[in-house]
C-alpha cells in the first residue's frame, strides 16, 4: 500500500488554483452537460405526477333516472368522481330563491362556473329540477341539505332553505347560489347537462338531446 | 493466563480488527463516553431522546403494517375499499395486527407531543440561539416533515376522514394564484383525491419522508455535537474546561445520560402503554370516530377537523377572514414602522419600507383565502428565524425577566387555545357563551406578534445576570 494520501485541508481545496485553466474550462462544461441531463432525467418523474391518460379519460356522462324523484328531494349521482346533485324543488323551493337574493355574494351568477343555457334565478334548464356538482367552492367538501326553511334548521331565522358546508360554514341557497361573506367565494358549479326526455337525464353532456 | 483473559485478549483483537477499518471506538468515545454533556440538565432535555424513540417505534411498526396494508381505492368484492378493508383486516385477522397499528397510531400523536414539548425547551432557554441556530433549524425542518408525513399517513386508512382531510388539505394548494388548480390536480394526479393520491401519499408515507426524516435527524444530532448542548441556565460549559480540555461542568454522555434516558423511556413507555391498550383512540382525537367508515367522495361527514396537532395552524388559518386582513395590515404597519425608527441602516430602513408595501399591496389585492395558506404555513416556518428576532443579552428564561416569561405564557395559551379551537366546528361558543371566531383570531394575533415584536421586547426586557457556572444543586 502506497501511503501518499493526498492532504486536502478543509476549505482551503477550494480555493486551490492548483488545475490549470483548460481543465478548469473543460470542469466547468461537463458539470454545465451534466446539469443540464440531471434537469432533462427529472423531467419524466415529476411528470409521473401528473393525472394519467386513464384518469383523463375517465368522467363519461352519466345518465340519471328522475322518474321516482318526489318534490322536495334530492338525489347524487357520482360524475367524474365528484358528487352532482339533483334537486327536483317545489313551487316553494322557487319561490325562497327570491327571498335570499338579498343574501346573496353573486346572485346574477356572473362569476359562476356554469353552461350558457341555464338562466336567471333558478340556474337550471327546467326550473323543476336543480343540476348542480355538490362541493363547496372554498376547499371542496360537500355541502349538506338544509332543505327546511327559518329557525327550525339551526341556521337562523332568516334561513331560506339552501346548503351548509360542514367543513367552514359556506351557505348555499336552493340554487347553489353563495351567501355573503362567507369562505366559499363563488357558487356551485353546474356540469353540462342535458335532457333526452321528461324524465332521463345525462349529465356530463351538452348536445341538447338532438 | 485464565480462559477469561484469553477470552477479553480475542474481543479486543477483534475490535482492533474493526477501528483500523472503519473509526468504531472513535466514534464511541466522540458521541458516547467522551461526548461531555452539561450536568445540570432537566426533566425537559427527556423529550430529544424519546423523540428518537418514537421515531424507532414508527419505523418498526410500519414496516410491520406495510406487509398486511394494501394502497388500493378499488372496492373489493363486499363493496368495500381495499385500502380501508385491509386496515380491518389488520385489526380483526392479523395475529397481533391491532397492536401493532395502535402501537402506529398512538405513536404518531406520541410523537408530536414529545416534539412540542422539546421545542418548548427551546422556548424556555434559548436554544436555538448562536452557536445552535443549525440545530434549530434542522430541528425545523424535522418539524416540516413530521407534519408531512403525518398528513400523509392518515390518508391511508382511506376513511371519512382520510379522504376529506386530504381534499380540503390539497384544495389549499389551490388558492395559490395562477399555478394554485394546476398544483392541487399535480398534487393529487387526478381531478378528485383518488386511488392515484392514495398511491403516491403511500409512496411518500413509507419511503420518501422516512429517508429524508433519518437524514435530518442525523445532520441534527452531528450539529448539536459540534457544538454541544445547551443547558437550562443557558452558559455555555465550554467555556470553562479542566486542564484535559474537558469543561468542568460537563459529564460524559455514557454512562450518565445513557443511564438516565434509559429510565425515562421505561416510564415513557408505562405512560405509552397505558394509552395504546385502554384509549387507543384518544377519545376521538388520536384516531377520529368518522374514520372507522369507509371514504364516500359523495358525502363529507357532519363534522370535519384535522387530528389534534394540527389544529392550532389550522386555527390560524381558519382566523384569516376578509376582516382579518385589516388587522394583519395594521401589524405589518407597526412592525415596519417600528423597524424603520429603530435601525439607523440605511438599507435595513429602505428594506422594511418595501416589505411592508409589498405586504399591504398583497392584502388588499390577494383574496383572503390565500393569505391563509400563507399564514399557515408561515407560523411554522417562524419559528426558524428565532435565533435572529432574539436579542435578548441571556438565552435562558431563568435570567430574563418577567417581560419575556409573560410573553411566553401568552404564546403557550393562545397556541393551546388556537388548538382546541382547530378542533370544534364553525360557530363554536366556549361554555355556549363566549364565540370561538372572534377568540381565534385574537390568538393567532398574540401568535404572530410573539414573533414580530420580539427583536424589541426582548432588548427591553429586564435580565439578570447570566452565572459563570451552570447551577447545580
Ligand atoms: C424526529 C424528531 C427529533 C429528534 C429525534 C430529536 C433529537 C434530539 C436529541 C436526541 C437531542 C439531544 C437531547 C435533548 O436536548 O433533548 C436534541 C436536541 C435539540 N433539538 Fe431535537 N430532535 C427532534 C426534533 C426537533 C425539533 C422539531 C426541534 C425544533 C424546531 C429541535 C430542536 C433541538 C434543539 C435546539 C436541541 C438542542 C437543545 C439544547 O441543547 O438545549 N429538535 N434533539
Ligand atoms: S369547504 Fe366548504 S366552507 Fe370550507
Amino acid at each position: 500500500m502506497s501511503n501518499d494520501k493526498l492532504e486536502v485541508s478543509g476549505g482551503a481545496s477550494f480555493s486551490c488554483n492548483c488545475a490549470d485553466s483548460s481543465r478548469r474550462q473543460l470542469m466547468a462544461a461537463t458539470a454545465a452537460v451534466g446539469g443540464a441531463v440531471g434537469v432533462g432525467v427529472a423531467a419524466p418523474f415529476v411528470a409521473s405526477f401528473l393525472p394519467s391518460e386513464r384518469a383523463k379519460a375517465a368522467g363519461a356522462p352519466v345518465e340519471v333516472d328522475l322518474s321516482g324523484l318526489q318534490p322536495g328531494e334530492m338525489k347524487t349521482v357520482e360524475w367524474r368522481g365528484k358528487p352532482v346533485w339533483i334537486v327536483r324543488r317545489t313551487p316553494e323551493m322557487l319561490e325562497s330563491l327570491k327571498k335570499s337574493e338579498a343574501m346573496l355574494a353573486d346572485p346574477g351568477s356572473s362569476r359562476a362556473e356554469q353552461p350558457d343555457y341555464v338562466k336567471g334565478a333558478g340556474r337550471a334548464i327546467k326550473d323543476e329540477y336543480l343540476v348542480c356538482v355538490g362541493l363547496c367552492t372554498h376547499l371542496g367538501c360537500s355541502p349538506s341539505a338544509k332543505f327546511k326553511p327559518g329557525a327550525e334548521s339551526g341556521i337562523g331565522d332568516d334561513w331560506p332553505g339552501g346548503f351548509l358546508c360542514p367543513c367552514h360554514g359556506s351557505r348555499f341557497d336552493l340554487a347553489g347560489r353563495v351567501f355573503k361573506s362567507m369562505p366559499a367565494p363563488d357558487n356551485l358549479p353546474i356540469p353540462p347537462h342535458t335532457y333526452v326526455s321528461d324524465t332521463r337525464l345525462i349529465i356530463g353532456e351538452d348536445t341538447k338531446g338532438a | 493466563m485464565s480462559q477469561m483473559d484469553t477470552l477479553l485478549d480475542k474481543g479486543k483483537q477483534a475490535l482492533g480488527w474493526v477501528d483500523e477499518r472503519f473509526p468504531l471506538t472513535s466514534l464511541y468515545k466522540a458521541h458516547l463516553s467522551e461526548y461531555y454533556a452539561p450536568k445540570n440538565f432537566n426533566f425537559w432535555y427527556f423529550f430529544g431522546s424519546l423523540a428518537l424513540l418514537v421515531l424507532v417505534n414508527q419505523i418498526v411498526t410500519g414496516i410491520f403494517l406495510v406487509m398486511h396494508y394494501k394502497p388500493d381505492a378499488a372496492l373489493n368484492a363486499a363493496g368495500v375499499p381495499v385500502a380501508f378493508a385491509s386496515v380491518e383486516y389488520i385489526m380483526r385477522d392479523v395475529p397481533g395486527g391491532w397492536i401493532i397499528r395502535y402501537l402506529h397510531s398512538t405513536g404518531a400523536s406520541a410523537f408530536f407531543i414529545v416534539v412540542y414539548l422539546h421545542m418548548f425547551r427551546g422556548l424556555l432557554y434559548g436554544s436555538y440561539r448562536k452557536p445552535r441556530e443549525l440545530v434549530w433549524l434542522f430541528g425545523i425542518a424535522i418539524f416540516l416533515c413530521l407534519m408531512g408525513e403525518a398528513f400523509f399517513g392518515y390518508l391511508l386508512p382511506w376513511g371519512q376522514m382520510s379522504g376529506w382531510g386530504a381534499q380540503v388539505i390539497v384544495n389549499l394548494f389551490a388558492a395559490i394564484p395562477v399555478i394554485g388548480p394546476d398544483l392541487s390536480i399535480f398534487i393529487r394526479g387526478d381531478f378528485v383525491v383518488s386511488d392515484a393520491t392514495l398511491n403516491r401519499f403511500f409512496a411518500f408515507h413509507v419511503i420518501a419522508i422516512p429517508l429524508v426524516l433519518l437524514g435530518l435527524v442525523t445532520a441534527h444530532l452531528i450539529a448539536l455535537h459540534e457544538v454541544g448542548s445547551n443547558n437550562p441556565d443557558g452558559v455555555e460549559i465550554k467555556k470553562k474546561k479542566d486542564t484535559n480540555g474537558i469543561p468542568l461542568d460537563g459529564i460524559p454522555f455514557h454512562p450518565y445520560y445513557t443511564v438516565k434516558d434509559g429510565f425515562v423511556a421505561v416510564v415513557f413507555l408505562m405512560v405509552f402503554s397505558v394509552v395504546v391498550f385502554f384509549a387507543p383512540e384518544g377519545g376521538g382525537y388520536f384516531l377520529e370516530y368518522n374514520n372507522f367508515v369507509p371514504y364516500d367522495a359523495l358525502q363529507t361527514p357532519p363534522h370535519i377537523a384535522p387530528v389534534w396537532y394540527f389544529t392550532p395552524f389550522y386555527s390560524i388559518l381558519r382566523a384569516t377572514t376578509s376582516n382579518f386582513m385589516w388587522v394583519l395590515g395594521a401589524l405589518a404597519l407597526i412592525v415596519g414602522g417600528l423597524t424603520v425608527v429603530s435601525t439607523k441602516s440605511k438599507n435595513v430602513k429602505a428594506l422594511a419600507v418595501g416589505v411592508t408595501a409589498i405586504l399591504l399591496a398583497g392584502f388588499a389585492l390577494l383574496d383572503a383565502k390565500v393569505w391563509g395558506v400563507v399564514l399557515m404555513g408561515g407560523s411554522v416556518m417562524l419559528f426558524g428565524l428565532l435565533p435572529w428576532l432574539d436579542q435578548s443579552p441571556v438565552k435562558s428564561v431563568r435570567y430574563k425577566g418577567v417581560l419575556y416569561a409573560s410573553v411566553l405564557s401568552v404564546f403557550v395559551v393562545a397556541f393551546v387555545l388556537l388548538g382546541i379551537l382547530g378542533t370544534k366546528a364553525p360557530g363554536y361558543a366556549f361554555f355556549g357563551l363566549i364565540p370561538g371566531e372572534p377568540v381565534a383570531a385574537v390568538c393567532s394575533v398574540l401568535y404572530l406578534a410573539f414573533f414580530a415584536f420580539m427583536p424589541w421586547y426582548s432588548r427591553m426586557d429586564a435580565t439578570k445576570p447570566e452565572p459563570e457556572r451552570v447551577t447545580w444543586k
